[in-house]
């Protein structure tokens, strides 16, 4: 997409979209790139007003705490800093400076971090990392002398991500690989940049300003979660059901190797936390068979959380998928190299992302990776337990299906809860779970690790609730924050993984707080629910927990006369093993 | 390509820059004449007349036209077309 097609979004009605705040600073012109943010936002449903700083002041703007910054509650503050303008720097120090040149540029990032946490806390910092520039003063040498430009910025990068490593709130708009997508020569323009200050082809802006939407808006919750793969002709050559297990490609000759190192990636997202569910015209039993017995094959069964191979339309069997998995239609990834079948998806749930496959399966891959398809701003244990998780939920349904009533399958589960405050141990958890919850939350309100921690220190409570049954452990599925105002115990969080909907963990959880909100001499408990287009699922949760509405919003339990909820779920203080 | 040819593709470019249909284009507009027609536009229009016409201005050539005439010459020149009925 060029810059005047994306810019043509611009005009369009932004209304009912989600409403993000970004900050952008930059020591070269920002102004396209200011227009292609709010352009690429309405691309992925986002309502973006963007703050465009004074030209090149990032340092004074950021340490000028009555800027409009830090007045206008910005959550995402974009700095954006050329590779030209710290060679400029470069250039300028004395010769015996140059091989501390990253070190120094990397301390002077960290305490922009620094301001930008003391003013807003709340703000989530995105850096550009910096595209490489060969001088051509070293040559190859360049790697054996710190006196070098490219041997500086090569560090530098790798100084900003270990940044990145250590400071919760900053992130890194991963720029330098987006130049190395497309080749510098149609990434950076000289002549641009001499006439206008525009260090960027106007044309590749669309590129980083989808990059950057890409981690707001996975800070928005709105990050794929699900590849659902196509098996004939998609993740091998040939067709199972005609040309059988001998026949079809796979491997290391010819076009297998193309299909194989598709199967390697999808197992890599698998393990990053990516659910992989199947999704093929054939017959159960053949298409299970070429996963358990074909010795090319890289994806297992055991890859897979849910399967299904059947003869019906891919529409109703991506509604089953959905269903059962529990996930939004737009959280899911659907990959198929036939074109009617990918139209067919994309008409029936526009939310669903289709990816347009090249013709060559040779290209598949490096097409696939192209599109950013799965970014995320966490990364934890649970992450990796997730296909197992999902493959126990699909042996619950069976029992579910089999019980006579429900207390008979709640009793059935052996459910054991444990409930503990926030940790160093699950804090990245918990921001993760205010980060990607959208359905059963009440008031949406997202959180840091470091905000987490700012919550406890400022006297607030806090129940994590860890599960597990005789199927499997779900890790930590529900946070509640509380907050003390005099006599009433607020809850200003309440988040719970729908993956538990309807076992107890509900009463459970008020069980919970009551027993914090007496503890700490509260005489009521009260709650709000902030509607979203996604949470409406809980809209009625305080009434149907006996809670009494109150006018504003909000409902309130006393804590006299409370009786603890019967459930099936035995309460430990912490983890057996 | 005449030299009208490429003042209409020029035109249309605008139109298509500006999203401002009712712009009209002769030899002798400047960006005085048109009120869309600033600095960030001006960057715009040049990519697109680079992409339409295959081209590529100099930087000195990018702020060195004095008005949408020589616009039109530079770019027949650049184009290898000698312009036939220039008036």
């Amino acid at each position: 997409m060029t810059f005047n097609e994306l810019k043509k979004n611009l005009k369009k009605d932004f209304t009912g979209l989600k409403r993000v705040k970004l900050a952008l600073l930059g020591d070269s012109a920002t102004q396209f790139l200011s227009l292609a943010l709010r352009a690429w936002g309405y691309e992925k449903g986002l309502d973006a007003d963007v703050y465009e700083a004074d030209y090149n002041l990032i340092y004074e703007t950021l340490m000028d705490g009555n800027n409009k910054l830090y007045r206008g509650e910005y959550e995402y503050i974009i700095i954006f800093q050329s590779a030209e303008k710290a060679a400029d720097e470069f250039y300028h120090l004395p010769r015996e400076e140059r091989p501390l040149f990253a070190q120094k540029r990397a301390s002077y990032m960290r305490v922009l971090a620094d301001t930008v946490a003391a003013n807003n806390p709340q703000a989530k910092i995105i850096f550009f990392n910096y595209p490489e520039i060969d001088d051509g003063v070293f040559g190859s040498f360049s790697a054996k002398t710190s006196y070098s430009l490219l041997h500086q910025i090569r560090k530098l990068n790798v100084l900003v991500q270990d940044l990145a490593q250590e400071k919760g709130s900053v992130f890194v708009l991963d720029v330098l690989s987006l130049v190395n997508r497309v080749g510098t020569s149609n990434a950076v323009s000289s002549k641009w940049y001499i006439v206008s200050q525009n260090v960027f082809q106007i044309d590749f802006l669309p590129a980083v300003a989808k990059a950057c939407i890409d981690i707001i808006s996975a800070f928005a919750g709105r990050s794929n979660k699900c590849i659902i793969l196509d098996l004939d002709n998609t993740i091998w050559g040939g067709v199972i059901g005609d040309d059988g297990m001998d026949r079809i490609q796979l491997g290391d000759l010819g076009i297998g190797k193309a299909f194989t190192q598709l199967q390697v990636w999808v197992k890599e997202l698998k393990q990053r936390g990516v659910i992989v569910a199947v999704c093929s015209k054939n017959d159960e039993r053949v298409a299970k068979e070429v996963f358990e017995k074909h010795p090319d094959m890289v994806l297992r069964l055991e890859d897979i959380s849910l399967f299904v191979a059947n003869w019906s339309n891919k529409g109703d069997n991506l509604k089953y998928i959905q269903e059962v998995l529990n996930i939004g239609l737009d959280s899911m990834v659907f990959i198929d190299d036939n074109p009617f079948e990918r139209n067919l998806v994309r008409s029936m749930f526009p939310a669903i992302t289709v990816p347009e496959l090249p013709e060559d399966p040779a290209s598949y891959l490096t097409y696939l990776q192209s599109l950013n398809l799965f970014e995320t701003v966490s990364f934890t244990d649970e992450d990796l337990q997730r296909t197992r998780q999902y493959q126990e939920e699909s042996q619950r349904a069976v029992i579910r299906n089999s019980s006579e009533s429900l207390e008979k399958y709640l009793a059935g589960l052996e459910m054991e809860a444990v409930v503990e405050t926030i940790t160093p141990f699950n804090l990245a958890r918990c921001a993760q779970l205010t980060q990607r919850s959208n359905q059963f939350n009440l008031t949406t309100i997202r959180y840091s690790e470091e905000q987490l921690t700012q919550f406890l220190n400022d006297g607030g409570k806090a129940v994590c609730i860890s599960l597990k049954d005789r199927f499997g452990d779900y890790g930590l599925i529900s946070l509640l924050l509380l907050e003390k105002k005099n006599d009433v115990m607020e809850i200003n969080t309440w988040i719970m993984s729908c993956r538990v909907l309807k076992r107890g963990v509900e009463e459970f959880a008020v069980n919970e707080v009551m027993k914090v909100a007496a503890a700490e001499g509260a005489a009521a408990v009260e709650g709000a629910y902030v509607s979203t287009a996604k949470n409406s699922m809980v809209k009625d949760i305080y009434g149907s927990m006996g809670f009494e509405k109150l006018g504003d919003g909000k409902s309130r339990r006393e804590v006299r006369c409370f009786q603890p909820f019967t459930t099936f779920i035995r309460r430990y203080d912490s983890r057996r093993n | 390509m005449t030299h009208e040819e490429i003042r209409n593709k020029i035109q249309s470019i605008f139109i298509d820059v500006t999203e401002n249909a009712a712009i009209v284009l002769n030899d002798e507009t400047t960006a005085d004449d048109i009120d869309e027609w600033d600095s960030l536009v001006h960057i715009q229009l040049i990519v697109e007349m680079e992409r339409c016409f295959g081209i590529s201005f100099t930087a000195e050539e990018i702020g060195g036209y004095g008005n949408v005439g020589q616009m039109a010459d530079g770019i027949a020149e650049k184009m290898g077309v000698v312009p036939e009925n220039r008036p």
